[in-house]
């Protein structure tokens, strides 16, 4: 393993946004829900670390605000992640071991799936629940963004489903399931994971888009919510940029962050990215037998697919 | 395989999608507890109108919906009033017509967004491609810059331009799209007045699209590079410019579908810019239709993302299957 420089800044970031999320609520000791002072007082007038980033339209604290958002957030994107990669797991593995009808039926619906743009499913799901809170909005935004995580992994499942340890594990009269978690699971692991961090990294801007389309969760803070609040009282309007700045810096780096653990994973488990060397051979053959698109860069193999999720991101969301 | 086969088995497909897709649309504000007529008849009458007047809105509704229907016959209704191009009526602004609220807001969004998509894709390929043939540090570089700006919520950056350049130092004006007391109209006056509130939308949103694209554009390129006909060529003593062209060339057909799919995401790609700048647009529609639960208005928004994203997709197809002969043959059909 050779971990580049990007990889040890990515994680260095990651750990801290986790750090706050998980350390900050517990060391700020001001309620992110108690008014500290008036409108949008300036950093500084108030005393202490909760003064620090000044006060919000409700004359809360903006630093104790941040730092719960941030959690809530990050809940949101680790739930809605694990959501997502779990049924995208599930099926895409399904699928590509098992071949013939079901992989045409669960391909089929995945693709389906895909194609209809999943901000237009979040929104529409969002508007019927009857409540929002941050296990709603995960659930929602999970269900709906599993189907690229099964597409990558069905292409490699179906790689791995014609090499001979898998024969030698049917010999040995393994079932099904136990070749599919023993035997094929292991050679996508690498994949899974980089999944899991675009995963988590959409499902965090999602919820942003939705808090600022007014459809976050009722009473707690995220990242989105901060945002929502500065927009309708006109913060920026009137130059309170402690109000918006700290959050619209904090999504910045959460997402750049996860963004590049991802594409420095990418280049640590695929060799065909790193420069200089190249590494002909076990090219994964383009995915070419899918019923829509493929997303940009995804005739490269599903490495380049996860990397096109990137590029897409900015349109998965308005899509998506 | 005929061209003719690809084709019909892709249509059949996308109109699967889009069937799904009307369902969903259909389906999922009927499954709100309560009628949401009901709802809006009732907030009426707090606001005061008279008994004649609710029941006229309120027939309007049932028969409009099909309320009154079991749920197969109204989404018969459903199908019938959205392939006739019409909308339905908005609850919040009754009795303007959805149609006529789209049609208002829609133009605003393609403005921002078609300019911005088109220079966005073509500035951010070239850049892209220029530091995957380069490397060093332009490479790094544009890069990490590129990353950056692509991992940057699209909104957060509409914000910061907000700020920077419409509050902190004014030089263009602040929200909305024009000013306040013109009309929209087709003259010079109203032109020049517009574009001064166009190029902050705009250069949030094509500095994004510029980092995706050149993000994608340098892994493909990347790849192109370790090819055997580069090597080649590089041996054969090819100026660099050519072998630039050369790799474009290769790297371009999947970025090709990323320019599709960006216009087909043309609608629904910008609704958050469109609220930071006051905008408008359809995320502006979409925003006051949601916090006035304004179902009507929010469904038509939704089908139109589905619909142009879905059509957007298919045109790429059909392109596709002409464009190169071997995505006809594995997906011919005769795979299966």
């Amino acid at each position: 393993m050779r971990f580049s420089v990007r990889f040890y800044v990515a994680a260095g970031l990651v750990v801290l946004v986790l750090l706050a999320a998980l350390l900050g609520p517990f060391l700020i000791g001001v309620d992110p829900n108690t008014s500290i002072g008036g409108l949008y007082d300036k950093p500084g007038v108030h005393p202490g670390f909760g003064g620090i980033l000044g006060t919000d339209n409700e004359g809360q604290s903006v630093m104790s605000n941040l730092l719960y958002g941030t959690r809530t957030s990050l809940l949101v994107g680790l739930i809605a992640g694990i959501v997502a990669s779990a049924i995208g797991l599930v099926i895409g593995l399904i699928a590509g071991y098992a071949g013939g009808l079901v992989e045409e039926i669960l391909m089929g619906l995945t693709n389906i799936m895909l194609a209809i743009p999943s901000i237009v499913i979040v929104i529409l799901l969002s508007v019927s629940l009857p409540q929002r809170n941050i296990f709603t909005l995960a659930l929602v935004i999970g269900i709906t963004s599993w189907p690229w995580t099964a597409r990558a992994v069905r292409a490699q499942a179906t790689s791995v489903r014609t090499r001979e340890h898998i024969e030698v594990a049917k010999m040995s009269g393994a079932n099904f399931w136990s070749i599919l978690v023993w035997d094929v699971l292991p050679y996508l692991l690498s994949y899974v994971v980089m999944a899991f961090v675009l995963q988590v990294a959409s499902a965090i801007l999602t919820e942003s888009s939705l808090s600022m389309l007014g459809l976050g969760p009722s009473n707690i803070v995220s990242i989105g919510m901060m945002l929502n609040w500065a927009l309708a009282w006109g913060s920026i309007r009137v130059g309170a940029w402690w109000a918006f700045i700290p959050p619209t810096l904090m999504l910045t780096l959460i997402a750049f962050s996860l963004f590049l653990l991802q594409s420095s994973l990418d280049e640590l488990f695929n060799p065909r990215l790193r420069r200089g060397k190249k590494v002909k051979a076990g090219v994964v053959t383009p995915d070419q037998d899918d019923e829509f698109l493929p997303e940009a860069g995804s005739a490269a193999g599903p490495a380049a697919l996860m990397e096109a999720a990137v590029v897409d991101r900015t349109r998965e969301e308005a899509r998506p | 395989m005929g061209l003719g086969r690809y084709l019909l088995r892709k249509a059949l497909w996308y109109i699967a999608a889009l069937f799904v897709a009307l369902l969903l649309n259909f389906l999922l504000p009927r499954l709100i507890p309560g009628n949401p007529v009901d709802a809006l008849v009732g907030k009426l009458a707090q606001g005061g109108a008279g008994s004649d007047q609710l029941q006229t809105i309120y027939e309007h509704y049932v028969k409009e919906f099909g309320l009154d229907k079991p749920m197969w016959e109204q989404f018969l209704v459903y199908l019938q009033n959205t392939f006739t191009g019409n909308l339905g009526t908005s609850f919040m602004q009754y009795p303007a017509s959805v149609n006529k609220l789209i049609g208002d807001a829609l133009p605003w969004s393609l403005a921002i967004q078609l300019p911005a998509v088109i220079i966005g894709w073509l500035v951010g390929n070239l850049l892209g491609a220029v530091a995957a043939f380069k490397g060093g540090w332009f490479d790094r570089g544009a890069f990490v810059g590129s990353l950056f700006l692509s991992s940057m919520p699209y909104y957060c950056l509409a914000i910061l331009l907000l700020f920077g350049f419409a509050v902190w130092q004014p030089v263009f004006p602040q929200g909305r799209a024009y000013s306040i007391g013109l009309t929209p109209e087709f003259s010079m006056p109203f032109f020049m007045d517009a574009i001064s509130y166009w190029w902050l939308p705009f250069w949030s949103l094509v500095l994004i699209f510029i980092g995706g694209q050149a993000v994608g554009m340098r892994s493909m390129a990347i790849y192109e590079l370790g090819s055997d006909y580069v090597n080649y060529g590089r041996g054969l003593g090819m100026r660099d410019s050519q072998m630039v062209r050369y790799i474009f060339r290769n790297a371009m057909l999947p970025q090709i579908t990323g320019l599709a799919l960006s216009l087909g995401g043309l609608v629904g790609g910008a609704l958050i810019t469109e609220l930071v700048f006051n905008y408008p647009g359809m995320g502006s529609l979409l925003f006051t239709a949601i916090s006035a639960n304004d179902y009507p208005v929010i469904q038509a928004i939704t089908l139109i993302i589905t619909v142009t994203v879905l059509v957007a997709n298919f045109a790429v197809e059909v392109l596709y299957g002409l464009i190169d002969p071997r995505i006809r043959a594995t997906q011919g059909g005769d795979k299966s």
